[in-house]
């Protein structure tokens, strides 16, 4: 009683695979690879002709907003959103109400996760009350299972406590997965600042404001011989300073999200509030910058950002809306529509940012495809169209500026553990 | 062009030059009306207009408020300070409360960029921006547009200085616009912390030197300067803002004689600008408050799908 993927394209970013393979799961696990295999009575077979045959993908960075905004989206209703975007593993961000600074929260996390269809790994606080004043206790968060430090949502302002946390996670081989941004340089920007900014009247808040904070962490971690992992880069000149990082050997990884090189800050008039995350979307030279900083591998993953916020936060003056867009939905068909199809990237290239990259990265185990390994698997569509419309979207909040958006790839099997957690329904 | 044919007057950025005559064209029969004995007349008779000003404002709250009832509107103003606004309802909540009872026209102030915009998307009834954060305030620009056109009859080759905190003004945004888009050469001149270069995508000049600016102007528009913005460190003082950028008397010697002396208001005397300047026969600053008026019945009109006004259609009623 397995499961056999038949006459798939075979893509293992991992192993650098591309091929025509067939894979068989039994229980939990990927049983068989190899070429023309063979259903036993009682399997079922799965045919994934004119289709891609990936490892589950992963989403480092999501906001599931469990405990505390049950309202908006939560750690099992977020787990189906992923599950129906091709995510079988997760990392939750900390800054939930309470934020995730003591074990038992981290385990309440993994228990309300275990009941859901995908793995969740979540991340803890690097600081007590994500505070930015002491470290939290990070030997006794790592053995309940956070997989990274972060306070996400508000930068380390203090600098030794910055220090510190790079230092003191060391032991446990974790990485400080940094908010990279200057407070005071943002002052009360809303978009990037620039000529749309001025056009429409709107406070900027410049590249420059990640940019320093890039440059302290980099430098802060080869002080401490840390591991650095900036998240949700945005800007040209943050790709250059951690391509230098990377250069002069220090231990610095990074992750862009989707909208930084699929939206350019022209989205802004169009969309408003929608279009409002942070850091905010970049000029034009900016989203190039992103791309070829995937291109080259200074950027390594691609993480969502996925914040889900009530409709009736959103729809309120620019000012006043809350920062972020939902991400989980439109993430594959982005990566295909503008890395694969529009920028040349190779299925290896673009789907290695969410498999292994992010689970080396984090040490998550996941994200290949390999004889006896765990069975997550997803099978993409690449060539079919999708638009992004409300009946498109299951996500309980509909924050996103791509609403409307004709793009290619569709989800067609979402298989976690050995068992189909989604399956598109044909139309 | 025989109306505005739209719902909404959101900014300038979107009005055609040939729309912005047409609005000045309008404005010059509503002033004839409004300055004369009996002032009314019956454009909107039967329809609402609501006024919500979301910052402190008299001239523009008045201006419209003035203008609506002149066309015979009933007018009604939403005291922001005491409605369920301090209660926290929301701008959209707000809005479609009038919109419940059947409001025509909202005329808003916002201090939120973009605001109106938000609002016009999501509502039926007519936007009017009466001024939105930073970014826009288009019957100023209308209004500024028309006193110079009333002086000078054209803006063509006029050279218009825009003097002050630029980088937080709707005023200088939306006066650049409507000032080129009718062929006029504008300067900005301010300390370089309150103009951004961001500002040269207009076709603009910059420059922070007042003095050597001042003998080349036909138009001085002098911005309201706001106090708290030193508090941001994007000037020292007062007192070095004057010496550097107030227009004194014996700055106003170098003007050419004939220059146009304007101020959006409210004026801070004495800061922007010398009581004798602001007093003297060049400044029009009062006549900015009367044009107001007659800039804001002429958009009503236009809005509500009125068509061009000949001099019969004023003269005879």
């Amino acid at each position: 009683m397995g499961i056999l993927i038949k006459n798939g394209r075979f893509i293992d970013p991992a192993s650098g695979t591309d091929d025509r393979l067939d894979i068989f799961i039994s229980e939990d696990k990927i049983k068989d690879i190899g070429k023309n295999l063979t259903a036993a009575p009682g399997d079922d077979v799965i045919d994934a002709k004119g289709a891609l045959v990936l490892p589950g993908l992963i989403d480092i960075h999501v906001h599931f907003r469990e405990p505390g905004r049950e309202d908006v989206e939560t750690i099992i209703g977020g787990s189906m959103v992923a599950a129906k975007s091709g995510f079988t593993s997760v990392c939750t961000m900390p800054n939930t109400k309470p934020v995730i600074d003591n074990q038992a929260l981290v385990r309440f996390i993994i228990m309300e996760a275990a009941k859901g269809p995908i793995n969740v790994f979540p991340t803890a606080n690097i600081s007590k009350g994500g505070k930015g004043e002491e470290i939290s206790e990070m030997g006794e968060l790592v053995r309940g299972g956070a997989v990274a430090f972060t306070d996400d949502g508000q930068p380390v302002t203090n600098s030794i406590l910055m220090r510190r946390a790079l230092e003191y996670s060391r032991m446990f081989n974790v990485p400080i997965i940094a908010h990279s941004e200057d407070k005071l340089l943002v002052d009360e920007g809303l978009m990037n600042e620039g000529l749309n900014s001025n056009k429409l009247g709107l406070s900027g808040i410049p590249c420059e404001a990640e940019e320093v904070m890039i440059a302290r962490d980099i430098i802060l971690t080869r002080l401490a011989k840390g591991r650095l992992h900036v998240c949700h880069v945005s800007a040209a000149g943050s790709v250059e300073l951690i391509r230098r990082g990377k250069a002069d050997g220090i231990s610095v990884s990074c992750e862009t999200a989707p909208h930084y090189f699929a939206l350019n800050d022209d989205a802004v008039e169009e969309h408003l509030s929608m279009a409002k995350m942070n850091p905010p979307l970049r000029s034009e030279h900016d989203r190039k910058e992103i791309i070829r900083g995937l291109k080259d591998g200074t950027i390594e993953v691609i993480a969502t950002d996925h914040a889900p916020h009530a409709l009736f936060e959103k729809m309120q003056e620019m000012e006043y809306a809350p920062f972020g867009i939902i991400g989980l939905e439109t993430a594959v068909p982005l990566i295909i529509t503008e890395l694969v199809r529009n920028n040349n990237f190779s299925y290896i290239e673009a789907f290695s940012k969410v498999t292994c990259n992010p689970s080396r990265i984090l040490n998550l185990g996941k994200g290949e495809l390999k004889i006896g390994g765990m069975a997550d698997v997803v099978i993409i569509n690449p060539d079919e169209k999708i638009i992004v419309d409300e009946k498109f979207l299951i996500s309980k909040c509909k924050n996103t500026p791509f609403i409307g958006k004709e793009l290619y790839g569709s989800i067609e099997y979402t298989i976690c553990n050995g068992k189909v957690v989604y399956k598109r329904e044909q139309a | 062009m025989n109306s505005l044919n739209r719902k909404d007057l959101l900014d300038i950025k979107s009005l055609s030059s040939d729309e912005i005559m047409l609005i000045c064209d309008t404005a010059k029969y509503f002033k004839d009306v409004f300055t004369r004995d009996v002032k009314s007349v019956p454009v909107l008779r039967g329809k609402t207009v609501c006024t919500l000003f979301y910052e402190p404002s008299t001239r523009t709250r008045l201006s419209f408020e003035m203008a609506a009832k002149l066309l015979s509107a009933n007018t009604i103003n939403v005291p922001v300070t005491t409605s369920s606004v301090v209660k926290g309802e929301s701008l959209i909540d707000t809005v479609r409360t009038l919109e419940a009872m059947k409001a025509d026209y909202i005329v808003m102030r916002h201090g939120a960029s973009l605001a109106p915009h938000f609002l016009s998307k999501n509502i039926k009834a007519s936007v009017i921006n009466g001024g939105d954060g930073y970014h826009s305030h288009p019957t100023q620009a209308l209004l500024d547009t028309y006193s110079i056109l009333e002086k000078r009859g054209s803006l063509k080759g006029l050279h218009i200085g825009i003097i002050g905190d630029i980088k937080h003004s709707r005023v200088a945004r939306s006066d650049i616009i409507a000032f080129t888009k009718l062929g006029a050469k504008v300067t900005l001149c301010g300390p370089s912390t309150l103009l951004p270069d961001e500002f040269r995508q207009y076709g603009v000049e910059i420059t922070y030197d007042l003095d050597k600016l001042l003998p080349e102007l036909d138009v001085i528009n002098m911005l309201r300067i706001q106090r708290e913005r030193q508090k941001g460190s994007l000037f020292p003082s007062i007192r070095e803002y004057n010496l550097l950028y107030s227009l004194t008397e014996e700055r106003f010697a170098k003007c050419k004689p004939e220059i146009i002396v304007m101020h959006p208001g409210p004026m801070n005397r004495g800061i922007e600008l010398d009581d004798v300047v602001a007093d003297c026969p060049n400044s029009i600053i009062n006549e900015q408050v009367t044009n107001g008026v007659a800039v804001r019945m002429a958009i009503f009109y236009l809005l509500a799908g009125g068509t061009p006004l000949s001099d019969a259609d004023t003269e005879g009623n």
